[in-house]
């Protein structure tokens, strides 16, 4: 038995330690086009004190280390590029405390967003979190630490800008604290603190692991509904958006264009979601949404659709299952999209490029996005969907990401959770300072360059 | 062929003397008083511009006011058309275009249907509800290449259903079938109002749903255990072009033991379900029509809203549901007296 192994073994014990050819494949790749890279061993925590350990160990024997939730990013985020730990952080699946009035959790970094999603239905049924489009297999912390969104972003921003506090294990095996956690028990704040946090978010695990979140939590209202607001002209998609945020009536603010159903084609749908605990709270929102958007309607340039119950059954459904099945057009089981957060004026201009790309690689298409903040932002889906048994499908999709991910930077975007090779791109252009900045500060959390290799690698 | 070659039949003098003007004094929807009624009517004649092109609902009710056998609301579509007039805004009526394109999904040729047999439109939620003893040895044929297309007069685009038509028309004769039952209303209108109004010629004879559960329903009297509930109505806009065959609702209601309950708007009176004034952005009008439609169903004491149209039962249902009044398609009503359906 390797020496490794066996040391892996002592800390979580052997059933959570593997180094089968059968389960390192499960961790070599995701469900996107990334290429596959085996680790040599995968560990499940179940405790703060055994993640340090991993974590000592990885330090003492130089050996890298990938901390992974559900794995389920489809950049890669989570394959190991140069082998080494993955640390499966699943078993990590308690929720630690629910602060009802003050209106957040505590939790550990493998609980799902289903099992949180069950536990606030169960026992705050007036509460909720911003709930992505990801399976409820999806743990909480992966969609924090590479930005997430959720059905709360447009009112709240970014999800990881509605946490509360950290745990983190360095990448020198020290345990931190962030925010009013480490001061006090209490979870409820990263501010007023000088914001450490920025440390850990966006990194990909290349800076530590975290294994706790605070998390805020919101009003869940009694009743929820939605308007689909249609429009042929894109350039007067930053207009509708700017005008509904600006009533300040609508929870979620998504964008939708795909050339299937037929219906479909040559047309924007712009789906507003509304909340209210009464129907009259419902019918008042509304109103107000109508209102903001009565002049485009008169000039005959948008309209509300017709939603059907069963459309709207799966519009309102938290996530949405038929979102994917609507991204794998070609029923061939995978897709992929580059997520550009762009300004919301530049929607025209990215659905453009959406166009050209398509066309260019011989592939379709299935556009979605969602206001992040009172339209501070958008993410602008390139998606694409391909055929799991066609190689050649696959590379044009592939192919159709790269030129998405070139085509975000050239329309003065920020492409979201981009892969390894795509994170080469950022940094090719990003300005020489902030990337010697990123740089400094891996070297000083990271000096044995231990953590995720691969990801962010600065090589100035 | 195209939709140039066919011209509506209209007798401009029939609206010259007409004494009551009633196609627009009756409109629900648009305040219109007999002199008003008179200088539009002349305009409508002559081709010109009129506010009622610009603000119809198109909720198709004057074809039925009018007593004189003309075609007013043909009219008013044609020429909403010829001036470019659209009722809803362009996305919109782009989305309404491209629904009627056949798609890979849809079968042109149902090989092995028999009759009798039952065209669900592009309905094919309801195949499951196509079952039974009402139903017994029926074909179904549905998709796009049985789309009746008619929905284009709420459009602005009355052409596309002169173009369409024939290739379906074609579509459901090569099947040879004599007789074809249409399970919404709007096909069956089609068929028999608008074709004969355009002289479109149809080598079969369209059946409604409401003859067809009514003779049927007559063969299984012996099963219907009658539902003894009061039920409110909700008519759709293509029975106005068809109301010749509405007398079979009642006796259809008297079969099953239901009583139509005495309301305001139901009959010649009936709101639209409020559907296609949503989708034509007329939203306040909409949330109005509504209200009042559902609080007349409720003073009457309505247990069950019954449906025609899948269309209005789609717009309608969720509010009439939340009003205490069970929604029901009118032939899961019929599957209910036959205890076939759980009530």
């Amino acid at each position: 038995m390797d020496k490794i192994y066996k040391a892996l073994a002592e800390i979580v014990g052997e059933e959570f330690v593997s180094n089968r050819k059968e389960e390192l494949y499960i961790y070599s790749r995701d469900s996107g086009l990334s290429e596959p890279r085996f680790p040599d061993y995968v560990v499940m925590p179940r405790t703060v004190e055994e993640v340090q350990k991993i974590i000592q160990l990885a330090n003492k024997e130089k050996i890298h280390v990938v901390p992974a939730g559900a794995s389920l990013s489809l950049s890669g985020l989570t394959i190991p590029q140069k082998g080494g730990i993955v640390i499966d952080m699943r078993r990590m699946d308690r929720i630690l405390e629910l602060n009802r009035k003050g209106r957040y959790v505590v939790l550990e970094a493998g609980v799902t967003q289903g099992k949180l999603q069950a536990f606030l239905e169960e026992n705050a049924p007036d509460l909720c979190h911003s709930l992505p489009e990801a399976p409820p297999s999806a743990t909480v912390v992966g969609n924090l630490v590479i930005h997430g969104q959720g059905n709360l972003t447009q009112a709240y921003g970014f999800n990881s800008s509605m946490i509360s506090g950290l745990e983190v294990v360095l990448p020198n095996g020290e345990i931190c604290r962030i925010g009013s956690c480490s001061l006090s028990p209490y979870w409820f704040s990263i501010e007023p603190l000088p914001y450490l946090a920025g440390l850990f978010l966006g990194w990909f695990g290349t800076t530590g692991v975290i294994t706790k979140v605070g998390l805020r939590l919101y009003p869940k209202k009694k009743l929820r509904d939605v308007e689909l607001f249609v429009l042929e002209d894109p350039k007067l998609v930053s207009e509708v958006i700017y005008r509904v945020t600006h009533t300040e009536m609508a929870e979620d603010i998504t964008t939708v264009a795909q050339p299937y159903p037929l219906m479909f084609q040559g047309t924007i749908m712009i789906g507003i979601y509304l909340t209210g605990d009464t129907e009259e709270e419902l019918e008042f929102k509304r109103r107000l949404i109508w209102s903001s958007l009565s002049d485009l309607i008169k000039a005959k340039e948008g309209g509300f659709m017709a939603l059907t119950p069963d459309m709207k059954v799966g519009l309102l459904e938290k996530p949405m299952s038929s979102l994917t099945r609507s991204a794998d057009i070609l029923k061939g089981g995978g897709f992929v999209y580059c997520g550009a957060i762009i300004p919301i004026e530049k929607f025209p201009e990215a659905l453009k490029k959406l166009f050209e790309i398509a066309e260019r690689n011989g592939v379709t298409f299935a556009h979605t996005g969602r206001v992040i903040g009172r339209g501070h932002c958008m993410m602008f889906a390139f998606a694409y969907p391909f055929n799991r048994a066609d190689l050649e499908s696959m590379e044009k999709a592939k192919r159709a990401l790269f030129d998405s991910y070139v085509a975000t930077l050239e329309i003065g975007g920020v492409p979201w959770k981009p892969g390894a090779e795509e994170q080469k791109l950022i940094l090719e252009r990003m300005d020489k300072n902030s990337v010697e900045l990123i740089k400094r500060i891996r070297e000083l959390l990271d000096p044995n360059k231990i953590m995720n290799p691969g990801n962010w690698e600065v090589e100035l | 062929m195209q939709s140039q070659n066919f011209v509506l039949k209209f007798q401009k003098e029939l609206c010259e003397t007409c004494p009551t003007y009633d196609c627009l004094t009756r409109c629900q929807y648009l305040n219109i008083d007999t002199k008003t009624a008179e200088r539009e009517i002349r305009k409508l004649l002559n081709g010109e511009d009129s506010f009622v092109l610009h603000e119809c609902v198109t909720c198709y009710a004057c074809e039925e006011y009018c007593k004189r056998g003309n075609h007013p609301f043909y009219l008013i579509t044609d020429l909403q058309e010829k001036k470019g007039i659209l009722p809803a805004p362009k996305p919109i009526v782009k989305q309404w275009v491209n629904l009627g394109i056949p798609d890979k999904k849809d079968i042109p040729h149902f090989y092995g249907a028999e009759e009798p047999v039952i065209s669900l439109c592009l309905f094919p939620d309801f195949v499951n509800s196509i079952r039974g003893k009402l139903f017994q040895g029926v074909s179904i044929v549905l998709g796009r290449h049985f789309f009746c297309n008619l929905v284009y007069l709420h459009f602005g685009k009355p052409s596309l259903i002169r173009e369409r038509l024939p290739k379906i028309i074609e579509n459901i004769a090569s099947h040879g079938f004599k007789e074809v039952v249409f399970f919404h209303d709007e096909c069956y209108s089609t068929f028999t109002s608008y074709a004969d109004a355009y002289e479109i010629k149809v080598p079969f004879r369209p059946v409604h749903l409401f003859e067809y559960l009514y003779n049927r329903l007559k063969e299984l009297k012996d099963e219907i255990k009658p539902l003894n509930v009061r039920i409110a109505y909700q008519r759709n806009c293509s029975t106005r072009l068809t109301p010749q065959k509405e007398h079979y609702l009642d006796k259809i209601f008297e079969l099953l033991g239901v009583e139509r309950v005495e309301r305001k708007y139901d009959r010649e009176n009936a709101l639209c379900c409020g559907g296609i004034i949503r989708g034509l952005q007329k939203l306040d009008l909409f949330v109005e029509v509504q209200k009042k439609n559902v609080e007349d169903m409720k003073n009457a004491k309505a247990e069950y809203c019954v449906f025609n149209c899948p269309a209005c039962y789609s717009s309608l249902a969720e509010r009439v549901r939340k009003e205490g009044i069970k929604p029901i398609m009118l032939h899961q009503l019929c599957k209910l007296a036959l205890r076939e359906e759980p009530r």
